[in-house]
């Protein structure tokens, strides 16, 4: 068995490299060279994905991640202890003692307590998108901002810091960007939390002050929270928005039985996010010991790569996986992971795009493509997937 | 219908709450999963157990 790359070219904008199909059916565990030459491994089924995130053996722990694909520069979040607050890179009980302080913030309750919000601000950017005139880019007006302004509320960012914010994000997150202008721009975001928690007087509604007023995190991990939810939340939401509408754009029949009954729209969101999974590249583990796992030894330090798409078409557990279907059982699809670090953000995530898609086809009822499809730029190179930009008519 | 919850495993992904809100809510501290009904309704039989299959820490079963 020769060791491939992770499979990243795509023969359709909607669906994931044909070669996971093949590895899931053959060898769903195998070995996987990465861009720096380690010979690690990839996982491609649904159960063995599930398996290896339910299993405290595999660290999340950054000091012993690898990007996956290679990048013009190193990633910065990987290589180096968590900085404190990013969660995401820990293991339990340092994980834990975060991830419950946060979760109390992010009740479904909560979540489902901003719709008002959301619609407030999902309303003002299809103005702002209507009078910018047509045609116009979906993203840039629309999908980028959507997410950001919701975040900021979330936070507590006052107006005047947003653009700064916005900026730096995608400076992070930009494959394109070298390594000093990522470390900058993650300067400035630090910088901007640090004022605002700063500023934080236990007073105010947001999530920053929220935690300040709790008493149990140091103000540093107060900044890195705020800077981890906002580039975890930010581009993530944006990209599913922009390329859950391109894909309504191209299967007309969906959009038909959406509009037909709007009460459709919780379990489309839920087999939107299944059928496009734009963590594409899948979430990255590594074994602190040698592993027995599925007949193979897994050696303490050897990078995996859970292929989260992969396991969302297996059709073991999805029938007829590669179809879209609204009205396909879509419990357990791992669009936001499994186990203990499945996305804090994902209940946020629902409400906006419940929000979003139906008002974006209900203020612009014959939206289309301005430009053929084939000539909408996609983000397959990056690690969260979607459009660079969606020209759209109406 | 019959649910135990392992409110030490749970991580407060809401998963729970988001599906059945009936059944299920989390408290504010840590978000961790409060039963509100341990014996509901056959009506909520497979919310529930929807529910429990998306939960992504095991921590609900449902009889
Ligand atoms: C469509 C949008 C999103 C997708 C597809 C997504 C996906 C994911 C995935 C796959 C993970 C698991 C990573 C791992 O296991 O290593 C994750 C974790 C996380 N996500 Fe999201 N996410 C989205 C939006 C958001 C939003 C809006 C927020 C915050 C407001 C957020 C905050 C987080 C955090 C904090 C974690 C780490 C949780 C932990 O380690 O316990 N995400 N997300
Ligand atoms: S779905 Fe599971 S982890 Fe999430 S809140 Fe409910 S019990 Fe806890």
């Amino acid at each position: 068995m020769t060791t491939e790359p992770l499979p990243t070219a795509r023969p359709t904008p909607f669906d994931p490299p044909v070669e996971l199909a093949e590895y899931r059916e053959h060898d769903p565990i195998r070995r996987m060279v990465y861009p720096d030459g380690h010979v690690g491994w990839l996982v491609t089924s649904h159960s063995l994905a599930r398996k290896m995130l339910s299993d405290q053996r595999f660290s999340a722990r950054s000091e012993f991640k690898r990007a996956p694909v290679a990048r013009p520069s190193a990633d910065p979040f990987f290589g180096a202890p968590a900085l404190p607050g990013w969660l995401v890179d820990m293991d339990a009980p340092e994980h834990t003692r975060l991830r419950l302080q946060l979760a109390g913030k992010f009740t479904a309750r909560r979540m489902k307590d901003m719709r008002p919000l959301l619609e407030r601000i999902v309303d003002d950017q299809l103005t702002a998108m209507a009078e910018h005139g047509k045609p116009a880019d979906l993203v840039s007006l629309f999908a980028l901002p959507v997410p950001s302004l919701a975040i900021c509320e979330l936070l507590g960012v006052p107006y005047r810091d947003r653009a700064a914010f916005q900026r730096n994000s995608a400076t992070l997150f930009s494959l394109e960007a070298s390594a000093e202008e990522a470390s900058r721009a993650m300067d400035e975001l630090y910088g901007l939390m640090r004022e605002l928690a700063k500023e934080r007087d236990g007073n105010s509604a947001g999530l920053l002050s929220m935690l300040a007023a709790d008493g149990t995190l140091d103000a540093e991990e107060i900044a890195g929270i705020g800077v981890l939810l906002l580039t975890a939340g930010h581009e993530s939401t944006a990209g599913s928005l922009g390329l859950s509408t391109f894909t309504l754009l191209s299967h007309p029949d969906h959009l038909e039985r959406l509009r037909s009954d709007p009460g459709l729209i919780d379990n489309a969101v839920e087999e939107l996010l299944r059928y496009l999974t734009i963590f594409h590249f899948g979430v990255p583990r590594t074994p602190l010991q040698d592993v027995e796992f599925e007949g193979h030894l897994l050696r303490a330090g050897e990078s995996i790569t859970i292929s989260l798409p992969a396991a969302n078409r297996d059709p073991s557990w999805f029938a007829d996986p590669d179809r879209l279907d609204f009205e396909r059982k879509t419990a357990g699809h791992m669009a936001f992971g499994y186990g203990i670090h499945q996305c804090l953000g994902q209940n946020l995530v629902r409400m906006e795009m419940r929000v979003a898609l139906p008002a974006i086809f209900r203020r612009f009822p014959g939206l289309a493509l301005a430009v053929p499809p084939e000539e909408v730029p996609l983000k397959t190179n990056v690690s969260v997937y979607g459009v660079h930009e969606l020209m759209v008519t109406w | 219908m019959r649910i135990e919850i392992d409110s030490e495993r749970c991580i407060g992904s809401g998963q729970c709450a988001m599906t059945v809100p009936e059944v299920f809510d989390q408290d504010d501290l840590a978000g961790k999963v409060v039963l509100l009904d341990d014996r509901p309704d056959a009506a909520f039989d497979d919310p529930v157990h929807e529910a429990a299959s998306r939960c992504p820490v095991g921590a609900i079963r449902a009889y």
